[in-house]
């Protein structure tokens, strides 16, 4: 264990005097090992080398401002949103203006739309015209199922509150159309894995308008498919289509 | 039981130096771009260093390209990226974290800063959170873009907007770089520097750079990929391309007299 150096010395040494070669070795290697010297010596280093420090240490500062949590939904839904939820808020409230002016009709109209909704944004969320870094996103890894799951997640985050709100002033219960919803969502997902979601979205889509919306609009009622008799049939397609999708996974690391 | 042997096998690939003897290899690739057969039976070998993809308009380079970062599955033949098959319907995580990829029609998010979007590439490509925010920086800084760093995409003129494509598709180190057109928009100084930067990628991973500039190549390819309706004309160095020219061929330099040898019609619209 050495002594330290001598205030004396290490100010020499710090202003840069002609040390004997000894000494000036000594003293450099006892300030390697010691932090307590080499803090003595930071003050009494001159103003040129402090000036230098600082410097280095302001050059070293991180620059640009820390990570921000503000972008953290692009993780779920498309960074590009904006246009998308408005599409959303226009169709249910379509349906309600339609419900509103046509009160003859038996159905309500939020009821007939209500389960093909979160497929629109579904179709949407994987659409070159919606996302502009398509292009970019679908070479990433992360590319695949976690993220075409978690972008329709932030779909129906967004799309189940509207439709509740809109089947609450159309007086259509969520009992009604909320397993449907779900299950024509699951069927979608598990059918995207085979011919690719938008695609899947938009034959889901033109099936429910030529199967559900066409017929009760021509005949009136509610459609048998949405009628409380059919909620086991929706329950089926919501977990058959779940299990498709969980063991067809890698299918969609390429939509 | 088995589980055991499964984590050992991974484990040991990943220690494992690299099991393939080219980063990019095509067998019998072909690839459609809609009802066109862009790449039309290609044989292809990429190892280290910068290759320049050369060829005219509609010769299949994009589509090439895409079907190397993975966007398009090849229709037939077979496709092999850091030695893992990417034609079947397979598991393309790994071989996906290791590429870089700037589009030609490169669209991005207008409400998001530079650094905002060269994150958000860098989670999607499934970077370890720590490294992030450092590799983001690097990265900014590389292109050159680190005072304009905290600006929105949108604020960014064309040339900007290119070089924050090319620190997404730089900041994870990725082992194959592929660039569609990266020179468009770049001013002549912006195109020295960015030479000087294809240069040192390629010294430690393969760069794939499509341009239908013949100076480009000139400048910062190791190696000139030469190609014509889908189909490979010649693979070699920019001097073997320069030594293919003739004095009675077309074109202005040694590299032009040379691809105006090899693709035939020059010249001609």
């Amino acid at each position: 264990m050495s002594e330290h150096a001598s205030a004396e010395l290490i100010a020499r040494y710090a202003a840069g005097d002609d040390l004997p070669p000894d000494r000036l070795w000594a003293v450099e290697a006892h300030l390697e090992t010691c932090e307590l010297c080499r803090l003595r010596l930071a003050d009494v280093a001159p103003p040129q080398v402090t000036a230098l420090t600082s410097a280095v240490w302001a050059g070293l500062a991180p620059t640009g401002a820390p990570v921000r949590g503000h972008r953290r939904f692009a993780r779920w839904a498309v960074p590009s949103f904006l246009p998308w939820l408005s599409m959303t808020a226009f169709v249910v409230f379509a349906a309600l203006l339609v419900d509103e002016l046509a009160p003859a009709a038996v159905t309500s109209t939020v009821l007939l739309i209500a389960p093909i909704v979160p497929v629109l944004g579904v179709a949407a969320a994987w659409s070159r015209a919606m996302d502009p870094a398509y292009e970019l996103v679908v070479s990433t890894a992360r590319a695949g199922l976690e993220l075409v799951l978690r972008r329709t997640f932030a779909v129906l985050v967004v799309v189940l509150p509207a439709l509740l709100l809109g089947g609450w002033l159309a007086g259509a219960s969520p009992a009604y159309w909320l397993l449907p919803c779900l299950g024509v969502t699951s069927v979608t997902l598990a059918l995207g894995g085979v011919i690719g979601v938008r695609r899947a979205a938009i034959a889901a889509t033109a099936t429910w308008a030529v199967l559900v919306v066409g017929p009760a609009v021509v005949l009136g009622g509610v459609p048998g498919v949405l009628a409380p008799g059919a909620a086991p049939l929706w329950a089926a397609a919501l977990v058959g289509g779940a299990a498709a999708v969980f063991f067809r996974s890698a299918a969609y690391a390429r939509l | 039981m088995e589980g055991v042997v499964v984590a050992r096998v991974v484990s040991a690939a990943e220690v494992a130096p690299t099991g393939y003897a080219w980063q990019v290899k095509a067998e019998g690739l072909r690839v459609r771009a809609g009802r066109t057969m862009a790449v039309d039976g290609l044989d292809l070998r990429l190892g280290r260093g910068v290759h320049g993809l050369l060829g005219p308009n509609g010769a299949g380079k994009t589509t090439l390209i895409r079907s190397l970062a993975t966007v398009l599955r090849p229709a037939s033949g077979t496709l092999e990226v850091l030695g893992s098959p990417v034609s079947g319907r397979v598991d393309l995580r790994r071989v996906r974290r290791a590429l870089g990829y700037l589009p030609q029609d490169f669209g991005y998010y207008k409400r998001f800063t530079v650094r905002e979007f060269v994150e958000y590439m860098a989670w999607l490509k499934e970077m370890p959170k720590r490294d992030v925010p450092g590799a983001v920086q690097r990265a900014v800084e590389r292109v050159g873009l680190a005072d304009r760093a905290d600006s929105r995409m949108k604020t960014l003129s064309g040339g900007m907007v290119r070089r924050a494509g090319i620190a997404q598709a730089i900041v994870n180190d990725p082992e194959v770089l592929l660039l569609d057109e990266p020179t468009a928009g770049l001013d002549p100084g912006q195109r020295v520097r960015f030479r000087e930067l294809l240069q040192e990628l390629g010294s430690d991973s393969c760069v794939v750079v499509s341009t239908h500039l013949v100076e480009d190549v000139a400048a910062a390819c190791t190696d000139v990929v030469l190609f014509k309706a889908g189909r490979l004309v010649f693979q070699g160095t920019p001097d073997e391309l320069a030594a293919a020219g003739g004095p009675d061929n077309v074109g202005d330099s040694p590299l032009e007299r040379g691809y105006s040898a090899l693709i035939g019609e020059a010249g001609a619209w």
